[in-house]
């Protein structure tokens, strides 16, 4: 039943004039499953969908569903269901007009269409609504119609083009549970889109990352997370630390030891086998450090050194450093696990002793193709996901 | 009480506009109205008292032929306009910022010349000796001894030829401001590319649509230039009627007369069609399309 290849894209690219918007990008998508598409605005994921959905026509490759190449179909006779970014539900149509559209069309018997529009309804929470036009609607309540609307029409797969994009914080968390609600109540296959990880990373089975048209990763939140295969994901999945070195020699038979400039040497797992004298990226998430006045117990596996707090900002939950080490600004995060009246937290120009276990760092080859724009951009081009990453002064 | 005084601010809101109407519109329409019931005088113009000799007058057996041609004409060139200018409308919406510029200009540089020298070379071009009959002659599409002027047909192609643009303006104003994911929407869901375009696009312009509806039918029914140059006796219209009236017989009674059976044959029409619009929106206000 759950065949992993319900779904797929083989080899699939879509080029506007010099913009190569989709490149041979290769899918696959299991029955049932919330498979989502990250990655940050501009990188195709849209023109992705709409190759799916037949409004575009690729330049090469095939779209495979259900064991039929669709590739060459019109757009209504595909079995898949858009949910449009801007909703797109027909302004002269009531609520309830538009939830049956997709069945008028099809010609089906009015006692039909009413009590599948009246089963929408319900699982949309709509049924106050339903004779309302949409203009009057909240951003919401529009939302859930294009939902309903899509959903009515029993697709094999349900394409959510960032449905949640317009929608403020609050309603967007609300939004995102229902959307979880409803995917687990209709067992249909959704392909959701969005350059927020936030969303992907909370609903999704896998998740594919894009970037300038290509995939750069896929695999399950957890995998992404602690094991990007690329700089580009280790950015743009959670923040990091990134670091530019130099494998010196092979410690062990799984360790490597780097040399960065600016920088103490660094013991770093090396599960890639990159060999003595090769350019690589190091990434540290923030939560990975470990922080104290005290020396920590000395390991063989732990890298430890002292820094200098630069900054502290508590936020309840968890406290953030800027610690110096050298040329470099760390960002650090530690969680409280227990709140002592009488403990002297760190505070501002201590310093401080920084250590993590060589098994929580990761090196990346420089092969994401991306990697020049994530070295070169600024910061706040890159977006918040990587504005606090420490970078060489 | 706050019922009340949102409809005062209505009130003083249009107020402005209504004068307007009632000073340029209303009034002319009336005092035209009152001609008719005027005697004619010996001058040409109009006497003193009242009369219901020009109403009587009407029964002229010719008006009734007369009355039934421009109304079919006056539909016939709007249905024609509406149908080209539709798809027109929409591929000029869809072109790029640049050569949507040039279509525009393209479909109002006509205007730059008067309005008769286009009739005029419209005559040139349908004489027995002019261009299109020649090729037309050749092609044995039509017989040499037809003549393509004089006719009714010559009349409706000018006609077209005239109010196209009118027709082509608004539809494309509500085709450039259409939401065209809607068209995508639709197919999404299973319409075929002709169900696209008349469940959802032509709903999306239908304002559009009706105010070239309006802009065609009703200077289309009070044309008089167009027959009285491209057609013959039997191509005659009411405001062929209205001016010989005018300027032959200088019977202004008379052609007051039938102006009004002409905005009473105008008015009836287009209050059917506004209430009408009216009732099917139901709940929906009239200034929706703006927001
Ligand atoms: N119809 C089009 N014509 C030209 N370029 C396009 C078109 N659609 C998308 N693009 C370009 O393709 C790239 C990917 O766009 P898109 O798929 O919309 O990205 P995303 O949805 O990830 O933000 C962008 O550079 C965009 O400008
Ligand atoms: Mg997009």
């Amino acid at each position: 039943m759950a065949s992993t290849n319900y779904l797929e894209f083989e080899n699939v690219s879509k080029h506007f004039g010099s913009i190569r918007a989709v490149d041979r990008v290769s899918l696959s998508i299991a029955k049932g499953e919330f498979f989502s598409l990250l990655g940050p605005s501009g990188c195709g994921k849209t023109t992705l969908l709409r190759i799916l959905a037949g409004f575009e026509n690729p330049n090469t490759g095939r779209v495979i569903l259900n064991g039929r190449d669709i590739t060459d179909l019109p757009p209504h006779q595909r079995r898949v269901n858009t949910i449009f970014q801007s909703y797109a539900l027909f302004p002269h149509l009531t609520v309830r007009e538009n939830i049956a559209f997709g069945l008028r069309i099809e010609k089906r018997l009015k006692k039909e269409i009413d009590t599948e529009v009246d089963r929408m309804l319900a699982l949309v929470q709509m049924e106050d609504q339903a004779h309302k036009y949409p203009d009057i609607l909240s951003g919401g309540q529009k939302q859930r119609v294009a939902i309903a609307r899509a959903l009515i029409k029993k697709p094999e797969v349900l394409l959510l083009d960032e449905p949640l994009a317009a929608l403020d914080l609050k309603l967007r968390q609300r939004m995102l549970m229902e959307l979880d609600l409803i995917h687990d109540e209709v067992g249909i296959t959704f392909l959701y889109v969005t350059h927020d990880q936030g969303e992907a990373m909370s609903l999704s089975d896998h998740i594919a990352v894009m970037n300038l048209g290509i995939i750069e990763q896929i695999g399950t939140p957890a995998e992404i997370y602690e094991a990007p295969r690329s700089s580009f994901v280790a950015a743009f999945i959670g923040d990091t630390n990134f670091f530019e070195g130099k494998v010196t020699d092979i410690v062990g038979h799984e360790y490597s030891r780097l040399t960065i400039d600016g920088f103490p040497d660094v013991l770093c797992f090396n599960d890639k086998h990159i060999s003595a004298g090769n350019p690589v990226f190091l990434s540290i998430r923030p939560e990975k450090f470990h922080i104290s006045r005290d020396a920590p117990p000395n390991s063989n596996k732990r890298n430890i050194m002292r820094g200098l707090v630069e900054d502290v900002i508590y936020q309840g939950l968890l406290t953030k450093f800027w610690v110096r080490v050298q040329e470099y600004r760390l960002s650090i995060v530690q969680q409280h696990s227990r709140f002592l009246l009488d403990e002297k937290p760190i505070r501002w120009n201590e310093e401080v002793w920084i250590s993590w276990h060589a098994d929580d760092s990761f090196m990346l080859e420089r092969y994401s193709e991306s990697d020049e724009q994530l070295v070169s951009l600024p910061p706040e081009n890159i977006g918040d996901v990587n504005g606090e990453a420490a970078t060489p002064e | 009480m706050k019922n009340a005084r949102s409809h005062l601010n209505e009130l003083l809101v249009t107020l402005p506009s209504l004068l307007w109407l009632a000073i340029f519109f209303l009034i002319p329409t009336l005092i035209v109205l009152a001609i008719a019931f005027k005697p004619t005088d010996f001058y040409g113009g109009v006497g003193a008292g009242w009369t219901l000799e020009t109403l009587r007058s009407l029964g002229n057996p010719n008006y009734p032929a007369i009355i039934w041609r421009t109304i079919l004409l006056s539909i016939a060139t709007t249905i024609i306009c509406i149908v080209l200018a539709v798809p027109t409308g929409y591929y000029i919406a869809r072109l790029g910022t640049r050569w949507r510029q040039i279509m525009l200009l393209l479909i109002i540089v006509p205007f730059w010349t008067s309005f008769l020298i286009r009739i005029y070379a419209w005559k040139v071009l349908l004489h027995p000796d002019g261009l299109i009959k020649k090729f037309l002659a050749s092609l044995s599409i039509v017989d040499i001894h037809t003549s393509l002027l004089h006719n009714q047909w010559a009349v409706l192609l000018v006609m077209v030829y005239t109010f196209l643009p009118f027709a082509i303006l608004p539809i494309y104003a509500a085709a450039e401001k259409f939401d065209y994911h809607l068209v995508e929407a639709a197919r999404d869901l299973g319409a075929r590319q002709w169900q696209g375009f008349y469940k959802v696009f032509l709903p999306g312009i239908r304002r559009g649509l009706l105010t070239a509806i309006l802009v065609v039918f009703i200077p289309a029914l009070g044309t008089y230039l167009i027959p009285d140059i491209m057609g013959g006796p039997d191509a005659e219209m009411i405001g062929n009627k209205i001016a010989q009236r005018v300027f032959v017989d200088r019977n202004l009674p008379h052609a007051s007369a039938l102006s009004a059976l002409l905005t009473l044959a105008v008015f009836l029409p287009m209050v059917a069609v506004l209430f009408l619009q009216r009732k099917k929106d139901g709940s929906e206000p009239i200034i929706k399309e703006s927001a």
